[in-house]
């Protein structure tokens, strides 16, 4: 009897210890939003995913245990037109067959100024990862907490419109990346 | 001077006649032709510089049209008056459809979502706001009225022909480049 209590006791209070660190702050998808928008031709085409999730373990107060990872279903990419989006599934765009998925994983959150941080992490599409620095606004909204931001990927650093569409005179390599995301149980703002 | 009909077009009303019949018969055609392909870059560029020549076409016409009517062209030749009637009837619509072709297409594509940047540089105010199955609506109706333009242009083209063929008036002399008095 002694030994199970102890142990259990043990857990619990390593269970204590850990929780305001892996305390997670839920995202609240209804409210968030990933848009991108890119140029074809010089003519503004934006689109947005319409599933993604986000793990969001944050304080403010112990920014080093920070983490902030993202899930992205490519296949709901919603561009405007149905051609379009058939078209961004296929092997040249998104090849979601082999890559259903693009993935955020935080690993470094960087203080910047009140309520702004520098979210650096690894970006990973289509197989390829490559580093990025996010700049994050983090504003209260009710019981809810916003994280707001926006980067510039190249296109070609993920092979995104491969083949003959490598021709960025077409559509441009840069593509940025807007997202708006609804947090839950973000403490102490 | 003035006051008496010319003989002949000036050389600025020619050299827009010329420029804008070839570039009407060209748009026309890289319409006919993208309108098929397969979704690819290639349609893409096709597609823009549709849209760039067809909304050149359209700012040429503005000045051709204000030359028009600034400018006195020649007189009638001689013909039976339905023959009259009719040249000016085909002239009115050509002018019309001027308008309305480049019009409906830069609406279309507003509609559509994709607003023109005239040579990937300017972008140009939406005739409409997006709203798709306006959009669909429209995009027949672009087609049918480019095909009435390059109809009606043809019975003008062959009323020219008729004129310098079968009548030998020498009427086409008025709208030919070149020096005066021909």
């Amino acid at each position: 009897m002694r030994t199970p209590t102890f142990s259990t006791a043990l857990a619990l209070a390593a269970l204590l210890a850990a929780l305001p660190v892996q305390a997670q702050q839920k995202l609240v998808p209804a409210q968030s939003e990933i848009a991108f928008l890119t140029r074809q031709m010089g003519v503004p085409v934006d689109g947005r995913f319409r599933r993604f999730d986000a793990q969001v373990t944050f304080d403010p107060k112990q920014l080093t245990a920070a983490r902030i990872s993202f899930t992205i279903d490519l296949g709901s990419a919603t561009i405007g037109t149905a051609e379009t989006e058939a078209e961004l599934l296929k092997p040249d765009w998104f090849d979601t067959k082999k890559f259903p998925q693009a993935t955020f994983t935080s690993t470094a959150v960087k203080q910047v100024g009140a309520g702004k941080l520098d979210v650096t992490g690894t970006l990973s599409i289509k197989g390829s990862s490559h580093p990025v620095t996010v700049p994050v606004l983090l504003a209260p909204s009710g019981t809810f907490t916003t994280a707001t931001g926006s980067f510039t990927l190249k296109r070609l650093d993920f092979r995104i419109g491969d083949g003959d569409w490598k021709d960025t005179s077409v559509v441009a390599n840069e593509v940025q990346v807007r997202f708006k995301l609804t947090l839950t149980g973000v403490a102490g703002l | 001077m003035i006051s008496a009909h010319p003989n002949r077009y000036t050389s600025t009303a020619i050299a827009l006649h010329w420029l804008l019949a070839l570039g009407i018969l060209g748009v026309f055609s890289l319409g006919l032709y993208m309108a098929d392909l397969p979704f690819s870059p290639q349609r893409v560029k096709l597609y823009n510089w549709h849209k760039w020549a067809g909304v050149t076409l359209l700012a040429l016409s503005v000045l051709r049209l204000m030359w028009r009517l600034t400018h006195r062209p020649p007189a009638d030749a001689p013909m039976p008056a339905w023959q009259q009637r009719a040249a000016h009837l085909v002239h009115r619509a050509l002018y019309l459809l001027f308008f309305a072709v480049p019009m409906m297409g830069w609406a279309y594509s507003s509609a559509a979502g994709f607003p023109i940047v005239w040579f990937g540089v300017l972008p140009l105010p939406d005739l409409l706001p997006v709203d798709k199955a306006l959009a669909e609506a429209i995009k027949p109706v672009h087609g049918w009225l480019a095909w009435a333009l390059v109809v009606i242009a043809a019975l003008h083209v062959a009323a020219a022909l008729k004129h310098q063929l079968i009548d030998r008036d020498g009427l086409i002399a008025r709208m030919w480049p070149g020096r005066a008095g021909a």
